[in-house]
């Protein structure tokens, strides 16, 4: 006869969600489920919308990563409206991109999931969150975070309106460009972010690298899953957060894909569960054979760790030292121990860092030029980029005037939807054993899904209902079909 | 077995005092006869009528609003009768969007000498509505705002 | 002496106000010195038996964002209510009902349709939907139920005070919380922000000419701003007439015209209707046939005037 505990909410996360751990009667894990209680509705609500509010719109997906899908919105408009952004306009929002994956990896790591490293995973409750790390790294360090964090959103401010829900991406560049005297301050902030990206390499090696007992848990089987990988790659198959081509590998590392997004739902299916309202992405080629690792599985992961598997480097020098370093403890690449996921994200910060360095000093970075006027007549519209949290994919259909007619949206966590289910099963097995289940347990089970840095705002986005029928009508109203529960 | 109930419209006028209502007021002193579903409330001038005016009748439970004026050019305030000529049709569009069928609000121009028009535009307007259906809001607002 | 205990709380949320606090930097050092934070789901592991276990009005206040779109959310506030002395809706979904309020113009059969059925990337041969109760094996899971429509949190509980922006700025948060330390805060439902329009403080008020009459209205699809006159002489629809200030004008700072996330100013019961009012108003027409085609050329009005209000306004939501 089983029994269930349940964590209600999970929380260090963005968005909510509940897990359910069913154990027998000797008190080993049977099953466990991760709901997502989640759904707004927005691939809905945004038909008859004109298409330049999209980028508007789109970002109350989620106010954490709002600079992801503001971007992939715009670039989705610069598709649909077939009109490509003059090299300032793409250099700019690139900048203002490199900026928000700096900002955004270190609210996840200090803020959400790494306070499970600096304090503790089995810390009291009331210690283990940013106001513990600040206790254990002292103020000075923690002045540093909250400063490198403070510059990078100013600098969004300045270039995007507003660093939460920015305003100015259009379609063929952008409404804002960047004066002389910007310029020249944010390569201060840039040359901070470097300085400090690295120092959180140092933090990370300290805190966790020496710490025998963490790198036994990082390593281990319970937090281990063999999937393939996702990235956006650019010509030379480094990581590129902005633009590229999709590439996926296989648990070993071969490449078995590489396409334009353009093509993504010949790669790209989703699957539905009754119990939860996320769908779960999988390698169409592939199929569906369930919540299973390995190659002849369509599961896949993308972010941190797994952008960095789907790629054969990093695009700047001290991120590529790093890449290597990290690959060379982890035995190898790909590596598949979700809690690197922590560390691959530490690299990709110090990349963006660098990446922000090259784009201020880049001539054209202060040029006036910055927007092409559409000229044609828009019908359809693909964007990506490269979420903090994975693969971001904006779809739009329009009329010829422009206005939404259809949205399909892929979210970052959403591709990660059957990994994290998967690994917070997996990690209970290991890790909760009744009949005295401790707080620490059921945080070590948490701290599974907070690897991937889940954003379950954006992974839900869409609406769902409780009918008990569903009803198709045809494009006349007419009743073409009835489901029942 | 009870009787159908036959669907009365409910119509909210709002007529302005120099011209429509004036022409209103002929309608009834001449005896034409018209439908008795309309009530109205008397405005200054057609400007003075705030789209507002008009959702919240029908939130209240109008079924149909009639918002009526001098004709261009005819306005006592000069004015004031543009107002509601470029405010009418953004509001219709946007009721439009809500499924609010354009029908149900119509603006009319009656001038004081026109009790003949504000009778055959009530006329009209209730055949109309009758055909459309009862706009019933508070009762779907009912169904769509459970919390449980 | 004990620090008061102030609680966030999250419902049909984006996150973007759980940052916005942390956008205090650091002053949020200063925040948490003076008080006791004993529930933040983004940032601290307290969890609901633990919000249980508070005694009824134990936490001075909750700020809490989002709409109110499922049944545990329903749930959840109630509760909060119960045990806190003062609620502030945080931010417009609170406030007004947010974007995620612009579902209440949507069909919701085919919203159902549209993500687990029809969408080009499901793969769904037993037409699979979410349901309230599904038995998987031997286990029985259950998932919240739905609201038929947007619901602000004005409309479940008791709200003492709101806090508008899609999301609060830094400035106003702060002076909030102080307002709150020091018992120094206005009339019970007051929003806490200037009672004054955006145009009062824009910086492009002064390009305002004398009078002003509209053509046509003008996209930024195929156009761009002009960095520095007032969008509306341009032609693009800008809500700050109707929009409450205190946000510093940030979306106008980056060259994009306001779209009224403060909502309306006090005494203004329905914004939308009264920015519709206003712009029209302004159409140069004289003829129904030239005011029907320039009110064509403003598209979706619906979701320009009621961007992050449809909740609020008096019609509230589709009526089919």
């Amino acid at each position: 006869m089983s029994y269930k505990i349940t964590i209600d909410p999970i929380t260090r996360l963005e968005g909510h969600g509940k897990i359910d751990i069913y154990l027998d009667e000797t008190g080993e894990v049977e099953r466990v489920f991760f709901q997502v209680p989640e759904l707004r509705g927005f691939e809905t609500f945004c038909i008859g919308r004109p298409s330049e509010e999209m980028p508007r719109i789109t970002p109350r997906i989620c106010g954490v990563c709002p600079t992801a899908h503001h971007m992939a919105s715009t670039k989705c408009l610069d598709d649909l409206w077939k009109v490509e952004p003059p090299p300032t306009a793409k250099k700019l929002r690139e900048l203002a991109y490199s900026t928000f994956m700096v900002e955004d990896h270190y609210i996840h790591f200090f803020f959400l999931g790494g306070p499970d490293f600096v304090v503790g995973p089995a810390a009291p409750a009331a210690e283990r969150n940013i106001l513990g790390v600040i206790a254990k790294v002292g103020l000075e360090t923690a002045s540093q975070v909250i400063r490198v964090r403070r510059e990078c959103r100013e600098m969004m401010q300045t270039m995007m309106g507003k660093v939460i829900h920015p305003v100015f991406g259009l379609p063929g560049g952008v409404s804002k460009g960047m004066t002389k005297e910007e310029c020249e301050k944010f390569k201060a902030t840039a040359d901070f972010a470097v300085e400090f990206a690295q120092a959180a390499l140092e933090i990370f090696n300290k805190v966790v690298l020496e710490n025998e007992k963490y790198v036994e848990l990082i390593l281990s089987e319970a937090y281990t899953h063999r999937t393939h990988s996702m990235g956006l790659v650019d010509e030379n198959n480094k990581v590129n957060f902005y633009d590229g081509k999709l590439r996926v590998v296989d648990p070993e590392g071969e490449e078995i894909a590489k396409f334009d997004v353009h093509e993504y739902t010949e790669y790209i299916a989703e699957h539905v569960e009754p119990w939860t309202y996320i769908t779960f992405p999988f390698l169409k080629k592939i199929g569906w054979k369930g919540f299973v690792d390995g190659p002849e599985s369509g599961v896949y992961r993308v972010a941190p760790l797994a952008r960095l598997n789907a790629a054969d480097g990093m695009s700047t020098p001290l991120a590529q030292e790093a890449y290597e370093k990290m690959y060379e403890t982890l035995g190898g690449k790909p590596a598949h121990c979700t809690l690197a996921f922590h560390w691959a994200r530490l690299i990709e910060a110090l990349n963006a860092a660098e990446r922000m360095k090259e784009l201020l000093n880049d001539p054209e970075i202060t040029g006036e030029h910055i927007r092409n006027l559409p000229t044609e007549t828009p019908s359809e519209g693909i964007g990506v980029v490269e979420a903090p949290r994975g693969t971001l994919i904006h779809h739009y259909q329009t009329d010829e005037q422009g206005i939404i007619t259809r949205v399909n949206l892929i979210v970052a966590t959403n591709h990660n939807a059957a990994p994290i289910a998967m690994s917070v099963e997996k990690a209970a097995k290991g890790m909760v054993h009744g009949p005295d289940v401790t707080h620490g347990m059921l945080n070590l089970v948490e701290m599974a899904f907070r690897a991937y840095d889940p954003c379950l705002a954006c992974a839900t986005h869409a609406l769902g209902q409780m009918p008990l029928e569903a009803r198709i009508f045809d494009h006349r109203r007419r009743l073409i079909r009835r489901l029942r529960k | 077995m009870m009787p159908e109930e036959i669907f009365e419209p409910k119509i909210v006028g709002f007529l302005c005092q120099w011209c429509s209502y004036t022409g209103a007021d002929l309608a009834g002193t001449s005896r034409m006869q018209y439908p008795p579903n309309i009530s109205i409330s008397r405005v200054m001038c057609s400007g003075r009528v705030d789209p507002t005016f008009v959702v919240k009748a029908l939130a209240e439970g109008a079924d149909g609003v009639l918002i009526a004026g001098c004709h261009p050019g005819d306005c006592h305030y000069n004015e004031g009768n543009y107002r509601a000529l470029r405010r009418y049709p953004m509001l219709i569009n946007l009721l439009d969007q809500y499924g609010i069928e354009k029908e149900r609000v119509r603006l009319e121009w009656i001038s004081a000498s026109e009790g003949e028009k504000f009778a055959g535009v009530v006329e009209e307007m209730t055949a109309n509505l009758k055909e459309l259906g009862p706009l019933n809001w508070k009762g779907r607002s009912a169904e769509y705002c459970k919390t449980a | 002496m004990a620090k008061p205990k102030v609680a966030f709380y999250w419902c049909a949320s984006c996150g973007g106000c759980e940052e916005a606090v942390v956008d205090l930097h650091e002053a949020i050092l200063k925040v948490v010195d003076a008080v006791d934070i004993a529930l933040w789901p983004v940032a601290l592991d307290f969890k609901r038996k633990d919000v249980e276990a508070w005694g009824p009005g134990e936490v001075a206040v909750a700020f809490i964002n989002g709409a109110v779109r499922l049944s545990e959310q329903v749930e959840w506030v109630k509760l909060l209510r119960k045990k806190c002395a003062l609620i502030v809706a945080f931010g417009s979904c609170a406030h007004l009902g947010g974007v995620p309020g612009l579902s209440n113009a949507t069909n919701r059969e085919e919203t159902l349709a549209n993500k687990y059925l029809n969408s080009p990337s499901v793969e769904n041969p037993d037409n699979t939907i979410p349901k309230i109760e599904s038995q998987v094996g031997n286990y029985t899971e259950e998932l919240p139920v739905f609201l038929p429509c947007v619901r602000r949190l004005d409309e479940v509980i008791e709200v003492d005070y709101y806090l508008p922006g899609c999301p609060p700025v830094p400035d106003l948060i702060l002076q909030a919380v102080q307002a709150i330390l020091e018992g120094k805060l206005p009339e019970k439902g007051a929003v806490l922000a200037p009672d004054k329009s955006q145009c009062d403080t824009c910086p492009r008020k002064e390009s305002k000419p004398e009078t002003m009459t509209i053509d046509s209205f003008k996209r930024v699809a195929t156009s761009t701003p002009d960095p520095e006159k007032c969008f509306l002489v341009e032609g693009y629809v800008c809500m700050g007439p109707a929009t409450r200030s205190g946000c510093g004008e940030l979306c106008i700072r980056g060259n994009m015209p306001c779209r009224g996330c403060f909502g309306p100013t006090k005494e203004v019961k329905d914004g939308g209707m009264k920015m519709l009012s206003a712009l029209s108003s302004l159409i140069n027409a004289q003829t129904e046939e030239a005011a029907d085609q320039i009110a064509s050329t403003l598209i979706d009005p619906l979701g320009t005037f009621y961007r992050f209000s449809l909740p609020s306004s008096i019609i509230k939501h589709r009526l089919d």
